[in-house]
């Protein structure tokens, strides 16, 4: 038959049957031999072969600063090219960070420049970094993680005090007063609290309630302030905006639930509200990225 | 004798065709696995690298059976981009006493190998509930039953099978006196398996990972062993150039 004009191997099994010899084209025959010789040029520049308890090295090097400040040169390594494009992507964003570091806040957010590497820089620190808890717009969740668009802050809202914040990390605290006070005794201060934000409370449980808020028996006054608008230093918010942290006040519908949900408060206490540490120890962050982050933070819409 | 040693006598012979096949593979094996165990450098020596506490242990088996691993990796590699949003990369040493390790080879959620620190234990306890409540774009399913008490009797002999793998958890004396020696007394204490029960529970109460005192629960295993990962080693005190010359 015409058709059969390819090649055999040559070898005939069960007394007919054959194997058609088909050999690879040329040019992928010298495709396979530009690689292999590809590759021995690959073993002299780079890191290749096991020898004994070492490895060829090859002749590539890789020059970097070590921690001296002193160039220093390698051979070629994945960690010494790393530590390179670290070094010189620092070096290209150093200028905007000393500028940050050396300027007063205000100057920082009025140089075009500056504020836009602030934005964008800050913009992909909190993402990674922040938006977990606080929401990729710094919204947070009420009953979990504050607000940082707002203009309540806890801890205090200047530059200065979200930096601190942000290096040390915080940790909430509120005692429980099942203890101290009686039932009735938490609903007369629920009633006060929420009337301090013009919520239309029992008028006489909030009298009673005032005087137990800023008596020695309930002493909310301590951390909350004579004022009730909250002393920063331990973090206790101000109760007589309409923000709220804990108690979801907001999405009870009448007055009583509104009680109830701040009485569940005032009973139980509170033991959460931990911000982790980025700076300091933990070193998540180092103390450039957390200028420009507490800047970044500030500038989301409630900075004070 | 070696004229006839020909391709086709190979490809008609079962025998040889079985054994120089194997020859083959296994050069690859030779080049690439053999080394490792003879080379210096394959593991950094830094400081701090320790055995997992009892509850970490079992946070860490957990962590397999939930199959974390198919989603995330632990293992940051060398490159810019990923040292930027991770931190720094892994090292070899920081697994030495992960059995099996849980580097992966899947990122459908984000890199764990330094999430310890990152978030607080209310936040992973809230996630692993339910990750769309914290996360809105997330696709991670919820795990409700991680809040369910912990089965924490059968501690002692998971710790004493990964001592038989070369993890130094210690049964007698003399090896709980080499591990203070090594890792202090406190974390010597914490791999002694005679008091592993004992450990993991009181762990749990001072850590209290699930905010949830009474009892100890799978959630507070999982968090305490999610909160360490990455924490081990100070790289603050490592100078980057050291870390080049290991390779």
């Amino acid at each position: 038959m015409a058709e059969n004009t390819v090649q055999t191997t040559g070898h005939t099994w069960d007394e007919t049957l054959q194997e058609y010899n088909n050999p690879l084209p040329n040019w992928w025959i010298y495709g396979l031999y530009v690689t292999v010789a590809f590759a021995i040029v690959y073993w002299i520049l780079y890191p290749s072969w096991p020898v004994g308890k070492d490895h060829l090295r090859g002749l590539s090097t890789v020059t970097y600063m070590n921690s001296a400040g002193q160039a220093e040169t390698n051979g070629w390594n994945t960690r010494a090219k790393l530590l390179k494009e670290m070094q010189d992507g620092n070096a290209l964003q150093k200028p905007y960070f000393d500028k940050i570091a050396a300027m007063p806040v205000a100057q920082v957010v009025k140089d075009p420049e500056l504020n836009s590497f602030v934005l964008s820089a800050g913009k992909a620190l909190f993402s990674e970094n922040c938006a977990a808890c606080h929401q990729a717009g710094g919204q947070g969740k009420v009953g979990f993680y504050p607000n940082l668009a707002d203009d309540d802050w806890k801890y205090g809202g200047s530059v200065g005090e979200i930096e601190a914040t942000l290096v040390g990390g915080r940790r909430g605290y509120m005692p429980a007063f099942s203890e101290a006070l009686e039932k009735s005794q938490i609903e007369a201060v629920a009633n006060y609290v929420l009337g301090l934000s013009g919520h239309a409370v029992d008028k006489v449980k909030a009298a009673e309630g005032d005087a137990l808020f800023h008596s020695n028996t309930g002493a909310c006054y301590y951390c909350h302030g004579a004022d009730a608008k909250g002393r920063k230093e331990f973090g206790a918010p101000n109760l007589t905006d309409k923000i709220w942290q804990w108690a979801n006040v907001p999405a009870a519908t009448d007055v009583n639930s509104k009680v109830a949900v701040v009485q569940k408060v005032v009973t139980g206490g509170l033991n959460k509200g931990v911000m982790p540490a980025w700076g300091g120890e933990s070193a998540r962050l180092n103390p450039g990225q957390i200028k420009l982050l507490s800047i970044y933070v500030h500038e989301l819409g409630g900075g004070k | 004798m070696f004229k006839k040693f020909t391709h086709e006598k190979i490809e008609t012979n079962a025998g040889w065709l079985i054994v120089l096949t194997m020859l083959a593979i296994s050069v690859g094996g030779l080049v690439e696995i053999a080394p490792l165990f003879l080379l210096d450098d394959t593991i950094e020596k830094v400081d701090g690298v320790r055995p997992y506490s009892p509850l970490e242990q079992r946070g860490r088996d957990i962590y397999i059976r939930e199959g974390c691993y198919t989603c995330h990796s632990q293992m940051i590699r060398p490159v810019r981009d990923e040292q930027l949003r991770y931190g720094h990369y892994s090292l070899a040493a920081e697994s030495k006493y992960d059995h099996p390790f849980q580097w992966g080879s899947k990122r459908t959620g984000p890199d764990l190998a330094r999430v310890g620190g990152k978030y607080s234990n209310e936040w992973h306890t809230q996630h692993l509930m339910q990750p769309k409540s914290v996360v809105s774009e997330s696709v991670m399913p919820n795990y409700p039953w991680l809040m369910t008490p912990l089965d924490a009797s059968d501690v002692a002999d998971r710790m004493r099978a990964l001592r038989t793998t070369g993890v130094p958890y210690s049964l007698t004396q003399a090896e709980f006196d080499k591990n203070v020696q090594q890792f202090g007394e406190e974390h010597a204490r914490m791999f002694h398996i005679p008091n592993a029960q004992t450990n993991l529970v009181s762990q749990a109460q001072a850590g209290n990972y699930d905010g949830d005192n009474s009892r100890v629960s799978e959630m507070d295993a999982l968090v305490a062993y999610l909160q360490v990962l990455g924490t081990m080693v100070d790289f603050s005190k490592i100078k980057p150039e050291d870390l080049v010359k290991f390779r």
